[in-house]
C-alpha cells in the first residue's frame, strides 16, 4: 500500500526472496546455526556473485552506487528467511565505516569484501558503554610512531569469522567526550588480539575481543584521527534503519505464518481464526508491521541525502515504531500458535527471537524514544 | 505497601526464613537466582527438607499431612519460598492430583499415593493436553478401554511438563465417546514405567527442554487406578482448575524477580548514572511493582473469603492474566536492563560448575531465555485468551 518499487528494486527484491524460499528452509538455517561458523560460505559466494555485497557502496570502493530504498529492499528480502550470512557485520557495519571514511584502507578492502573473498566485522561496544556511543573506554596509546591498544570490545558480530576488524579506540580525552575517538582497522589474527566467539540468541554469531598492547601504525587509522564518532553515528544510524527494514521482513513472514497457522488450527470445531478475538488481534499485527514498513522505507529514502541531524531523528523514530510493532507482531505471533509457538522445530519462534532482539539491538524503542525527544527539544 | 501482619504471623514469617536459610543448600540457591537450569536433585532435596519439616503440602487438610495453616500462613509461606530463592515446586503431586485423589479416591488410592506424594518419593506429571485438545481440552482422544480388571490406554499427550523425570503421570482419558464430549471423560493414574508408554522432549524456543509428548501403546493400566467414577473425570479436573487459583498469581515469585531487575539496573551503567538512577527506567519498574502490590491486595482479599469459607469462583481468572502479565513484564524489563549482554547465548556456562566464564556479567546470562520461555504462561493453565472469555461468560454474564 505505502511503498513502491522501481523496476530495479523489484530485481532486487524478486532474486533475494527466491533464494530465501529455495534455500532458505527453517531445518537448512538450523543446520548452518549449527556448524562451525554459524553460516554458509557458500551462500556468502552467492550473495557476491549477485552484487549484494556491494549494493550501497561508492563506485570508487568497487560498489554499486545503490540508494538507501534498494538496500532497505535487500534486507527486508533477507529478513523475511531470517538470514544468517555476515551481511550485517561485512556490509551495514564495518563496510559502510570503511565506505564513509575513505581513503587507502577503504580502497584496499572494500573491493576485497564485495568480492566474498574478505570478511569484516564492527567492533564498538563495549562491556560498559550500553547504547551510548561516545563512551569508548578502549585505549589506542601513542606507540613511537604508531598506536597501542588495550581494552574489550563485545557483541561484535561474526568476530569470530572476519579478517579485518573495524575497531573504535580513544585516543585522547576522557571516557564519554565526543572528540578523541579514532577507528582503526585490525587483522584479527594480529598480536595481541583474543577473540571468543559466541552464539546469539538469535541464531546469529558474535564475540568478545580483546585486545593486549596491540601494536598497530599510524596507516591503521580509518578516517581522522580523534573525530571518529561521527563515522560510527552515521554507520549505526543507518544500520537502525536497514536493521528495521530486515524487522519488516521477519514482521510479513511472521504476520503470515499466524494467518495461515490460526487458519489451520481447529479448536471448538472451528478454526482458530474466526474467532473474532483473535481476529482483532492479527488485524492490529498486520497494521503494525505496516506502518513501521512505511517508516523505515521513508527513512531508507532520506538517507541518500540528509543532514547528520535528519538522520538521526529518521534513525530514532525508526527505531521507536520498528521496537514497538516488533515487540507486538512478535509475542502475539506466539501466543496465537498456542504451544506450538513455543517449540524450537515451529519457524514463528525464530522470527520472534530475531525480531526482540533488532528491537534491543542498538538500544530498544524505549531508548530512542528518549532520544528522540532530546534532539527534538535541543 | 507491604502487608501488615500480625505478631503471629510475623513470627511465622521469621520461623519459615530460618529454615530456609538452615535447610536450603548454597548452590541450589544461586543457580536459581542466577536463573540456571536446575537439576532433578535440587528439587528433589529441596523437596524432601520441606517434607521432613512437614510443610511439603500446606494446601493438604491435616488428616493427610497438611500443616494446618491459614490461608494468609500459606501466602506467607509460598511468599517466603520465592523470595528465599528456593526451586519452584512441582505442583503436579501436590497441588494437583492430591486434592483429586484425597477428594474423590478410593481409600487404597489415598494410602497409597499420598505419603509418596508429600515426601516426594514419587514425581508426578500431568497427562491432560494433547496434539488436537489444548484450550478445548474436553475434546482429548485418548482411549482407554476396559479390558477385564485392565484399561488399554492408546494415544498421545502432549506439553507434559518434565514428564522425563516422572514415576508418575495422570491423565484424562476416553472411555466412552457416545455421548457430549464432557462426559465419557475419565481420570487415570498410570505408572511410567508401564510397557508401551514412551516419552519424546520437545525443545522450547529458549532452547530448554522442560516439555515432553508421552505416547501411550496399549499400555496396561489396572482398573483401581481410576479415580472416582468411570465418565466423571471432566468434574473432576474442573474441581482441580478451581482449587489452587490463588497460587496462579505467583506473587512471590514476581516479587523476588522484581527485586533481581532492581540489583541489576544496580550494576548497569549508562552514561555517568546506573539503570537504578534512571527515572524513566525506574517509572516503568514501579508501574510493574504497583500492579504486583495491586495483584497481591486481590489475592490476600480472595485468601481472607477462602478463611470465611467463601473461595473465589471464576472471577479469579483476573488473577492468572495479571499474574502473567506481572511475569512477563519483568522478564521484558531484564531484557532491556541488561542491554547489550542480552545477545550472547551460551547455555554451556549456565552453571555454576562450568568450565568457562560465562560471556557478559552472570545476571545477564539468562535475560532473553527466560523472556521467550515466559511467553508460556500465557498460553498454559487457561490461556489468557481462555480465562477473558471465562470472565465474560461466567462473571459478567455475556
Ligand atoms: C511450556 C508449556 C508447558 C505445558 N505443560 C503442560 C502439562 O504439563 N500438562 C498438560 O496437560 N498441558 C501442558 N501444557 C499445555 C497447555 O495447557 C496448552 O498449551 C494450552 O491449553 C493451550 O492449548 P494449545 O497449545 O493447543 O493452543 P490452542 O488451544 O490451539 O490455542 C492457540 C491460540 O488460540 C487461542 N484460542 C483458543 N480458543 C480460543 C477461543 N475460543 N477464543 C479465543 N481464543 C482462543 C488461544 O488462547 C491461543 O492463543 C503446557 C504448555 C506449555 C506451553
Amino acid at each position: 500500500m505505502s511503498v513502491w518499487l522501481t523496476d530495479e528494486q523489484q530485481l532486487i527484491k524478486d532474486s533475494a526472496e527466491r533464494l530465501v524460499q529455495n534455500d532458505y528452509t527453517i531445518e537448512a538455517r538450523q543446520k548452518l546455526i549449527d556448524s562451525e561458523e554459524g553460516f554458509s560460505r557458500e551462500n556468502w559466494a552467492t550473495f557476491a556473485e549477485l552484487g549484494w555485497l556491494g549494493l550501497p557502496f561508492k563506485e570508487e570502493h568497487g560498489g554499486f552506487g545503490g540508494t538507501g530504498v534498494d538496500m532497505a529492499v535487500l534486507m527486508e528480502a533477507l529478513g523475511k528467511g531470517l538470514v544468517v550470512e555476515p551481511f550485517a557485520s561485512s556490509v551495514i557495519l564495518a563496510g559502510t565505516a570503511l565506505d564513509l571514511a575513505g581513503g587507502p584502507l577503504a580502497e584496499r578492502l572494500l573491493p576485497e569484501m564485495i568480492a566474498g573473498e574478505r570478511l569484516l566485522a564492527f567492533a564498538h561496544s563495549e562491556p560498559k558503554s550500553r547504547f551510548n556511543l561516545n563512551d569508548v573506554a578502549v585505549t589506542a596509546a601513542t606507540d613511537g610512531d604508531g598506536f597501542k591498544i588495550n581494552g574489550q570490545k563485545m557483541l561484535v558480530y561474526h568476530g569470530g569469522s572476519a579478517d579485518s576488524l573495524i575497531v573504535s579506540a580513544r585516543t585522547s580525552g576522557a571516557q564519554r567526550d565526543r572528540d578523541g575517538i579514532t577507528l582503526f582497522v585490525l587483522d584479527r589474527a594480529a598480536e595481541g588480539v583474543s577473540v571468543r566467539g559466541h552464539q546469539t540468541v538469535d541464531g546469529l554469531r558474535a564475540a568478545e575481543v580483546t585486545f593486549t598492547d596491540v601494536r598497530v601504525g599510524a596507516d591503521a587509522i580509518l578516517g581522522v584521527k580523534d573525530k571518529g564518532l561521527s563515522i560510527i553515528e552515521a554507520v549505526v544510524d543507518r544500520a537502525c534503519v536497514f536493521f528495521a527494514a530486515e524487522a519488516s521482513g521477519a514482521m510479513e513472514q511472521a504476520v503470515a505464518l499466524t494467518v495461515d497457522y490460526t487458519k489451520e488450527r481447529k479448536q471448538f470445531g472451528r478454526p482458530l481464526s474466526s474467532f473474532q478475538a483473535l481476529q482483532h488481534k492479527m488485524a492490529d499485527m498486520y497494521s503494525a508491521h505496516q506502518f513501521s514498513r512505511a517508516l523505515t522505507y521513508r527513512a531508507a529514502a532520506l538517507l541518500d541525502d540528509c543532514s547528520p541531524a535528519e538522520r538521526a531523528e529518521a534513525a530514532a523514530a525508526v527505531k521507536v515504531k520498528c521496537g514497538q510493532s516488533a515487540k507486538l507482531v512478535g509475542e502475539e505471533a506466539i501466543q496465537l500458535h498456542g504451544g506450538m509457538g513455543m517449540t524450537a522445530d515451529m519457524p514463528i519462534g525464530h522470527y520472534f527471537k530475531r525480531l526482540t532482539m533488532i528491537n534491543a539491538l542498538f538500544g530498544n524503542a524505549q531508548y530512542h524514544l528518549k532520544r528522540y525527544t532530546a534532539m527534538k527539544s535541543e | 505497601m507491604e502487608l501488615v501482619l500480625s505478631a503471629e504471623d510475623e513470627a511465622f514469617r521469621q520461623e519459615v526464613r530460618a529454615f530456609i536459610r538452615d535447610k536450603l543448600d548454597p548452590e541450589t540457591k544461586r543457580k536459581v537466582e542466577l536463573g540456571y537450569p536446575l537439576d532433578k536433585n535440587d528439587y528433589v532435596q529441596w523437596h524432601k527438607r520441606m517434607f521432613e519439616q512437614g510443610w511439603a503440602a500446606p494446601n493438604w487438610p491435616v488428616e493427610y499431612g497438611g500443616p494446618g495453616w491459614t490461608p494468609i500462613q500459606r501466602h506467607i509461606y509460598d511468599e517466603e519460598l520465592a523470595l528465599g530463592s528456593t526451586p519452584r515446586v512441582i505442583p503436579f503431586g501436590v497441588s494437583m492430583v492430591a486434592p483429586v485423589i484425597y477428594t474423590f479416591g478410593s481409600a487404597e488410592q489415598k494410602a497409597k499415593y499420598l505419603p509418596r506424594i508429600l515426601s516426594f518419593d514419587d514425581w508426578w506429571c500431568q497427562g491432560y493436553s494433547e496434539p488436537g485438545s489444548g484450550s478445548d481440552l474436553s475434546s482429548l482422544r485418548t482411549k482407554a478401554v476396559r479390558d477385564g480388571d485392565h484399561y488399554i490406554v492408546n494415544g498421545q499427550k502432549t506439553w507434559t511438563t518434565l514428564a522425563q523425570y516422572a514415576d508418575m503421570i495422570f491423565c484424562l482419558v476416553r472411555t466412552d465417546d457416545s455421548g457430549k464430549q464432557q462426559e465419557g471423560i475419565s481420570f487415570l493414574l498410570i505408572d511410567m514405567k508401564t510397557p508401551g508408554i514412551s516419552v519424546t522432549p520437545i525443545e522450547t524456543i529458549d532452547g530448554d527442554v522442560e516439555i515432553n509428548s508421552v505416547f501411550f501403546e496399549d499400555v496396561r493400566v489396572p482398573v483401581e487406578n481410576l479415580v472416582g467414577e468411570e465418565g466423571k473425570g471432566w468434574t473432576y479436573a474442573k474441581f482441580l482448575l478451581g482449587h489452587e487459583r490463588t497460587g496462579i498469581a505467583a506473587v512471590g515469585r514476581s516479587k523476588r524477580q522484581l527485586a533481581r531487575l532492581k540489583t541489576i539496573a544496580e550494576h548497569e551503567v549508562n552514561g555517568d548514572i546506573t539503570l537504578a538512577e534512571d527515572t524513566d527506567f525506574q517509572e516503568r519498574v514501579s508501574q510493574v511493582e504497583i500492579e504486583l502490590f495491586a495483584l497481591e491486595a486481590m489475592v490476600i482479599g480472595a485468601l481472607e473469603g477462602e478463611a470465611r469459607g467463601n473461595p473465589p469462583g471464576p472471577e479469579a481468572s483476573i488473577l492468572k492474566i495479571k499474574g502473567v502479565e506481572v511475569q512477563q513484564a519483568i522478564t521484558e524489563l531484564a531484557v532491556e536492563a541488561v542491554g547489550n549482554h542480552a545477545h550472547a547465548f551460551a547455555p554451556d556456562t549456565w552453571d555454576i560448575h562450568a568450565n568457562e566464564p560465562g560471556i557478559g556479567p552472570d545476571y545477564a546470562a539468562t535475560a532473553a531465555p527466560i523472556y521467550f520461555n515466559w511467553r508460556k504462561a500465557s498460553i498454559y493453565g487457561g490461556s489468557n485468551e481462555i480465562q477473558r472469555e471465562i470472565i465474560a461468560k461466567r462473571v459478567l454474564g455475556l
